[in-house]
């Protein structure tokens, strides 16, 4: 008779180079054998990041996340949502990262009692328990060297005594009998920008995604209110649970109790195609002649509806077709790198002066009898805009109720590139 | 610094001497001698009074386990520090414990009692830890304590702990399936609570043991609807899937109308196949038509109004696609996508695109869903085909996922974007993504007939590409679509019989071998020529090449037999040697097939019919189609295969279930747990509201209201905090709420205080008379939470307002009751019909509370047992698991005629037993040989026409401790004759079965005797006061309480003695009260104490108390009476 076991047995994590090297069983142990069928995939694979997230095996089943070169891969016996799982392990990577500031092979293995202290609270038989970052930071200190000294010579541990009084209130997400000095609260508003460009220049499809991140370290009980200039903007928002749905709904105003430190307090996003205004643009002529081995390589980049705020931190690459040997290109200004053994080019632009505009011009040697490659490469493009952002989405005001004290409040907007390629 | 370079020298220290051995063998983490060493170490270090060296040494211990290393040995060092003071070294010794305490069940069991104890603890925290722990434990031995320690938990006043028990539940049904029904009845509890923190848990208990239980839902969901939006987001998918299935369980299609408004061919069928998925085509048809008809009759009877419960449903789960959590918002997309009407559906779409930003793993699943959902739902998902472009960064899989996506919504308006779109993608150097992306092509080709010849000419095209793999997948998919109308492409056919000097990709020649064979008659001049070429380079083909050139020279030589009869023999003569052995019987088999011989029959003259039939064009279908059998978001869709577990979503009903089912009646309705009563006017209007839904429309006098309250609460609960003054400027009134359960807490460590207080001042006064006080208390409380109760759906408010107000003064008190309160009113509203007064009610309250005893008080279920308890807990397990027995000699056994009518077995039946028949009965007389020994009376029949002789028990097979006395041989049964022995079995108090055989002079049967638990006990006499006193010394885990409802005709004191004398052999005990049945007896073998009272209310209600030193025994009389007053 077959058990329902459902949710996750156990947790494999496996390095770049397909060592195991920690493993964790909520229920009877299953051997590690269980991952062969993952290292075949793996091998199947061409790139890391094809390995199909869930891989059916005789008894279980795999599902596994790719994140800093390290897969988490969880073992499942029967039915579950994949979502669930997969959910879950992108929440597992980002407390570890929450509390040792990278999720790396190394740092796991250092703190490996905290690892398997941390996976105890945030899984109960295979179903999560306790995942907000809040609640966990209560139960389980987060490392520092201080601790540690102290620690060491107190015999004292990282684990917290009381329950989280969040988990029992109704706002899990905040501890309570939160103090501080200063009372301050920093809000990001930060917009990345998905597009896809073709040949001409014309705009095939651009969309903005944007976050506003949060910093919040407030005494006590604080109960925000935030408002925008132009709330019609937002197009589909998802939230952070602490705001209330229905004065959204209602007001179009964000109104929550926030966690305590960093958290995101929203993303949206921004589709309708003609609103979105493209800050860059590329003029590019890559040609490959039929019979000769060299090809030409031009490339000119310039500012475009940036409202005045100045484009930062470019930064091009572009995938070279398979059959460039090398490139021989000179860059107006910052510096171009090209790998002949991944074909992948790289220039670090910097800053657009918009009077003297950066180019990157040249000549790319092709393998001798190779024919013409049949496809342009795709450039890929990161910019940031300081001080903008580009949807234009504007916050009004934020208030704090509920405590009396007068806290610092801050806003910052950035736009990104996210996805921006030009097709050529 | 220098002690944290020591710390870290440890853990680099342990890693060095462990690097070696990883790399030589990874897997097992064998034991080496250095091992042991190092064991031994760790050994002393766990053994120290140091708590810094036992931390340190089980830090290295859990960092062994996280490698995979085998640390079993360690077991008993480690197992001693369970009950170590440091909360970190106590953690990690569970983390250590539950991952070997299945290989190590003998000593795992000594850390039980600390676990025990850990139940008992004021501090949730502990209690619900140790739980977690206790449950975690896979040793067999120990269900019993598990199941009373959930059902414990499960009535916990700390939610926390209530979760806990909740997820203990399925910990135990997957150690020991058998407690199934004990389990449902916790998790049926557990549904009731209304707290958002068990919600969720509950319901993943309820999926994993009971899933097919519905019918527990039904007075949930409305509130679980309600609550769902603040339960933690894990719960919250799980409820999700969970209600997806209730409702299409109860409710009716919401599309089944318009299906039958809309006309038009593909639409009918689009809609038809929603209401049945995997049917055949004919059958399909055929059902649809009926369906239809029904279905007309229905609409023409009355139209489709939505059950409010099902709106209620999508209502609360919308909020809900903006959640941050990918999982939640699948499982609400999938919600909509099964249950939704039509016109609702596109919601969903937008939240979905806005998951594919996230993680490369995220978006696999999502796509995988709107690929199956754009086949049903084009429109859904039309305005974001632009986010489903693919970019070149992408990995294949979502490449080719997009490209499913995309092909699924192409249609005559935007194919032309889309072929563009596409034309880039054959570009790209990502050879798999090509290949896709061509037979997308073909697919949108045989899709919307506008764009075929545009396809095909694109596709043309591609044949003269450089890369031999795009010309394949080419060739293939040409052939496909040439196929469809292959007059008006010959001149395609010659271009690509050309290139068969070319590709060298085994599946395109085949490819176009087979097109030039089909259409030889499109194209008579290069046939006979390609075959030529191909007779050459036979030998040197792959094995499907070779295969299809047999075919194109047979259907030459079918059509064009004078050019090409040496051609064919040729290539069939090559082939009849070939190595391969269907290479060469389908040489043979065509040769005798379209060469006339004399011996060829009849069929030669079909051969032209046989090979150049007309052949239905290939239909280009989406791998995606009919996938949505499979529940979306679940992982059978995403594998499509049924996996484990997986729960078939059931399709709709006919005609909806009674609605009326789902209505919760005014009792029922408990009240939140911690709850303050100067605020309950303000739960009263809020109890039903979440979080989120608590603002705008009434805020004006909530508000106001709240912020009263609060101050006042804040006063009164001594916490003059930063809370109270909170209220008064928010707007929303979660806030409070929030801070209330805080002040709970608070209130929590004074309450207890008070608790004790109480219990001293009341332990005088004797249990078994109802108390006044407490019972004023139930008084006064059961007013005070009617308003409560009464919340929105409340049709009686019967409640006068002058009646709660005059309570008021003593309020603080009924506050603190009002928990343990619900607890009790869980307990009796099932006994109580709904419409009674309530004075009465009281009554019975009052006389309910000898029961209770001092529940009230404290938040350990009953302080008048914890002596008893800590006694029990303070043994060792070892003498507990034995059985010990405490009244052995104090009591005698007394003979009570048993009730007449006794049950007989068959042992034997007369056709297995050659014409001997074998019954048997308990006589439940004592076994004079042995007092031991349960007798049975066994009863011989001969019904064979010739005698038995020699009826003797040979060879028992018994399990250890059993013993059996035979009864003395019969030497000879006569034909016709019955004849009873008497034989006494000790079945060492357990109810395995005795094994044994019944032979006769001439067979051997095997038989086996299974005695009821109710058989294995003899009736013993006892005063009341006696009953009394050893009932209460057998509390805590050796009683179990049962609540249940006497069936119509055992109701009644002679009714419900006759019964349970009849389940069980006991004895009555006489008692003051007729609402009281007492009985007592012992177990046969060892003695212990049976103690069994039935308390009976009005309507049949019933509460069934068993105390017994086995605590199996007692569970499974439990069982039996309850069946036996039941039914």
């Amino acid at each position: 008779m077959q058990l329902p076991a459902k949710m996750i047995h156990s947790l494999f994590l496996v390095n770049s180079s397909g060592d195991i090297f920690l493993e964790k069983h909520w229920k009877s142990v299953v051997s590690r054998s269980v991952c062969d069928y993952f290292f075949e995939a793996q091998e199947r694979a061409s790139e890391p990041e094809n390995v199909p997230p869930v891989i059916p095996t005789p008894h279980h089943y795999l599902i596994s996340v790719l994140r800093h070169r390290i897969y988490f891969v969880a073992v499942i016996q029967s039915e579950v949502p994949p979502l669930f799982v997969i959910e879950f392990l992108h929440r597992v990577v980002d407390t570890f990262q929450d509390y040792f500031g990278v999720c790396t092979e190394a740092a796991i293995k250092d703190n490996v009692v905290v690892v398997y202290e941390l996976l105890e609270e945030m899984l109960d038989n295979g179903f999560p328990l306790a995942t907000e970052s809040n609640i966990l930071k209560e139960l389980i200190k987060p490392p520092t060297i201080l601790r540690t000294v102290v620690n060491t010579i107190t015999g004292s541990t990282n684990v917290g005594e009381q329950l989280p009084t969040g988990q029992l209130s109704v706002v899990p997400w905040r501890r309570t009998g939160v103090k501080y000095t200063n009372n301050e609260a920093y809000f990001d508003v930060v917009e990345e920008i998905d597009a896809i460009i073709d040949k001409s220049g014309s705009t095939i499809t651009a969309e903005i995604q944007g976050v506003i991140d949060a910093c919040v370290k407030l005494t006590g009980m604080p109960d925000l209110t935030l408002s925008f200039m132009n709330p019609r903007l937002l197009d589909d928002v998802s939230f952070h649970p602490c705001v209330r749905f229905k004065r959204w709904e209602a007001e179009r105003i964000l109104s929550f109790i926030p966690p305590d430190g960093n958290f995101r307090l929203l993303s949206y996003h921004v589709s309708c195609q003609n609103l979105v205004a493209i800050p860059v643009y590329v003029k590019h002529n890559i040609t490959f002649r039929e019979g000769s081995s060299q090809g030409r390589f031009e490339l000119t980049l310039g500012p475009k509806q940036t409202m005045g705020k100045g484009l930062e931190a470019v930064l091009i690459s572009s995938q070279l077709p398979r059959g460039v040997l090398n490139t021989n290109l000179n860059p107006s200004q910052g510096t171009y790198n090209f790998d002949p053994v991944t074909k992948l080019l790289s220039w670090d632009v910097g800053k657009i002066n918009p009077q003297k505009l950066p180019s990157l011009k040249g000549s790319m040697s092709l393998q001798a009898g190779a024919s013409k490659p049949d496809e342009n490469p795709t450039i890929n493009i990161q910019f940031k805009i300081q001080q903008s952002a580009l949807s234009g989405l504007k916050v009004n005001r934020l208030d704090m109720y509920g405590e009396k004290y007068k806290p610092f409040k801050g806003i910052k907007y950035m736009t990104k590139a996210g996805k921006f390629q030009v097709r050529t | 610094m220098s002690a944290s370079s020591a710390f870290n020298d440890e853990k680099g220290g342990s890693s060095n001497v462990g690097e070696p051995e990883y790399g030589h063998d990874p897997a097992s983490g064998g034991i080496f001698s250095s091992d042991y060493k190092r064991h031994d170490d760790l050994k002393e270090m766990l053994d120290s009074n140091k708590d810094s060296l036992k931390l340190e040494a089980m830090k290295r211990i859990v960092a062994m386990i996280a490698r995979g290393k085998n640390a079993s040995d360690l077991f008993p060092a480690v197992v001693k520090n369970v009950a170590c003071k440091n909360i970190e070294v106590k953690k990690l010794v569970y983390v250590y414990l539950v991952r070997y305490a299945e290989e190590q069940q003998d000593l795992a069991l000594l850390s039980i009692s600390t676990f025990q104890r850990g139940l008992k603890d004021p501090n949730q925290l502990i209690r619900a830890s140790a739980l977690r722990v206790l449950s975690s434990i896979r040793v067999t031995i120990i269900v019993p304590i598990m199941m009373l320690a959930i059902k414990e938990a499960a009535s916990d006043m700390s939610p926390y702990v209530r979760k806990t028990a909740a997820h203990a539940i399925p910990k135990l049904y997957s150690l020991d399936p058998e407690q199934k029904d004990c389990l449902i009845e916790v998790i049926e509890k557990l549904l009731a609570d209304k707290t958002t923190l068990v919600a969720g848990s509950v319901v993943m208990a309820f999926e994993e043991v009971c899933p097919e239980r519905i019918d527990l839902i039904h007075k949930n969901y409305r509130k679980l609807c309600n609550l769902l939006i603040d339960v933690e987001e894990w719960g919250q998918v799980v409820i999700i899937n969970m209600l997806t299935r209730y409702a299409r369980t109860q409710f009716l299609n919401p599309n089944m109308n318009e299906s039958l408004l809309e006309e038009g061919g593909g639409e009918k069928a689009f809609y038809g196949s929603d209401n049945d998925d995997d049917t055949d085509d004919e059958e399909d048809k055929e059902e649809k038509e009926k369906k239809k008809t029904e279905a007309t009759a229905i609409v023409k009877r009355k139209p489709y109004v939505m059950d409010p419960d099902h709106r209620l449903l999508l209502r609360n789960t919308k909020p809900l696609l903006q959640s941050r959590n990918a999982a939640v918002v699948m499982a609400v997309a999938q919600l909509y996508f099964h249950l939704a009407p039509k016109a609702e559906v596109g919601v969903i779409a937008k939240a979905l695109v806005r998951l594919m930003r996230s993680h490369s793993e995220v978006q696999y699943v999502v796509l995988q869903n709107v690929a199956t959902m754009s086949i049903k739902r084009r429109g859904m998902f039309e305005p974001y085909l632009k986010s489903f472009y693919i970019r070149s960064t992408d990995p294949t899989q979502i490449k080719v996922l997009k490209l499913e996506v995309l092909t699924n919504l192409a249609n005559e308006t935007n194919i032309s974007t889309i072929l563009r779109e596409f034309q880039t993608y054959i570009k790209s150097n990502d050879k798999d993504f090509v290949a896709a992306t061509i037979q997308a092509i073909g697919r949108c080709a045989t899709n919307i007939g506008e764009v075929r010849d545009t396809c095909l000419n694109g596709l043309v095209q591609l044949l003269s590409n450089r890369d031999e793999l795009v010309v394949a997948e080419s060739v293939v998919v040409i052939k496909k679509l040439l196929q469809m109308q292959p007059e008006q492409h010959s001149d395609i056919i010659k271009h690509m019989a050309k290139l068969t000097d070319n590709i060298q990709v085994p599946m395109a020649r085949a490819s176009i071998l087979w097109l030039i064979g089909e259409y030889c008659e499109h194209v008579p001049k290069i046939a006979p020529d390609v075959l030529r070429k191909m007779a050459k380079t036979f030998t040197n083909e792959e094995d499907i090449v070779k295969l299809q050139i047999i075919n194109l020279a047979a259907k030459l030589y079918l059509t064009n037999s004078k050019q090409t009869k040496l051609l064919t023999q040729y290539v069939l003569n090559l082939a009849k040697y070939d190595q391969n052995y269907d290479i060469r019987d389908r040489a043979r088999f065509i040769r005798q097939l379209i060469v006339p011989t004399d011996k060829s029959g009849a069929l030669s003259k079909y051969a032209k019919k046989l090979f150049l039939a007309l052949k239905p064009a290939p239909v280009l279908e989406s791998p995606f189609k009919d996938r949505d059998h499979f529940q979306l978001g679940s992982l059978s869709h995403l594998l499509n295969a049924k996996a484990g577990g997986y729960q078939v979503l059931p399709d709709w009903p006919e005609a909806a279930p009674d609605p009326s089912v789902r209505n919760v009646e005014v009792k029922e309705s408990v009240p939140e747990w911690t709850k303050c009563s100067s605020r309950e006017k303000r739960k009263e209007k809020k109890a039903d509201k979440p979080f989120y839904s608590d603002s705008e429309g009434e805020s004006g006098p909530t508000e106001s209201a709240d912020s009263a309250s609060d101050t006042a609460s804040g006063s009164e609960s001594g916490s003059g905090s930063e809370e109270s003054g909170s209220g008064s400027e928010s707007e929303e009134s979660n806030e409070e709420s929030e801070s209330a359960s805080e002040e709970d807490e608070e209130e929590e460590g004074k309450k207890k205080k008070k608790n004790v207080e109480k219990i001293k001042a009341r332990k005088p006064v004797p249990e078994s008379e109802s108390e006044p006080s407490s019972g004023e208390d139930v008084k006064k409380s059961e007013k005070k939470s009617k308003p409560r109760i009464g919340s929105s759906e409340s049709e009686s408010e019967e409640d006068d307002d002058s009646e709660s107000e005059s309570s008021e003064s003593e309020e603080e008190e009924s506050e603190e009751e009002s928990e343990e309160e619900t607890k009790k009113k869980k307990k009796t509203t099932a006994s109580k019909p709904p419409s009674k007064p309530p004075k009465k009610e009281n009554k019975k309250e009052k006389k309910e509370m000898s029961l209770l005893d001092f529940d009230d008080f404290d938040p350990a279920p009953s302080p008048s047992q914890v002596t008893p308890l800590n006694n029990f807990l303070s043994s060792s397990l070892v003498t507990d698991l034995e059985g010990l027995s405490l009244t052995d000699n104090v009591l005698s056994p007394t003979t009570i005629i048993p009730s007449g009518n006794l049950k007989t077995y068959e042992l034997l039946h007369r056709i297995t037993g050659e014409g001997l028949s074998v019954e048997y009965c308990f006589s439940r007389q004592p076994f004079s040989p042995d007092p031991h020994m349960v007798a049975v009376k066994i009863q011989f029949t001969n019904s064979a026409t010739s005698e038995a002789k020699s009826l003797h028990v040979e060879d028992a097979k018994l399990q250890s401790g059993m013993r059996i006395k035979e009864f003395p041989e019969i030497e000879v049964l006569p034909a016709g004759e019955t004849i009873s022995v008497v034989m006494g079995i000790d079945f060492c108090d357990s109810t395995q079965a005795a094994n044994f055989q019944l032979c006769t002079h001439t067979r051997k049967f095997f038989v086996s005797i299974q005695p009821p638990v109710g058989e294995l006990m003899m009736p013993i006499f006892m005063t009341e006061n006696e009953f009394k006193k050893e009932q209460g010394q057998l509390m805590g885990m050796n009683e179990i309480t049962e609540k249940l409802t006497l069936e119509e005709k055992c109701q009644g004191e002679h009714a419900v003695v006759q019964r349970v004398t009849t389940a069980a052999n006991l004895s009555r005990v006489p008692c003051g009260s007729d609402k009281e049945c007492r009985f007592a007896g012992k177990t046969v073998t060892s003695g212990s104490l049976v103690l069994v009272s039935v308390v009976t209310k009005e309507d049949g209600a019933a509460q069934l108390t068993v105390n017994c030193e086995k605590m199996v025994i007692g569970t499974m009389l439990v069982k039996d009476i309850h069946q036996a007053l039941t039914q």
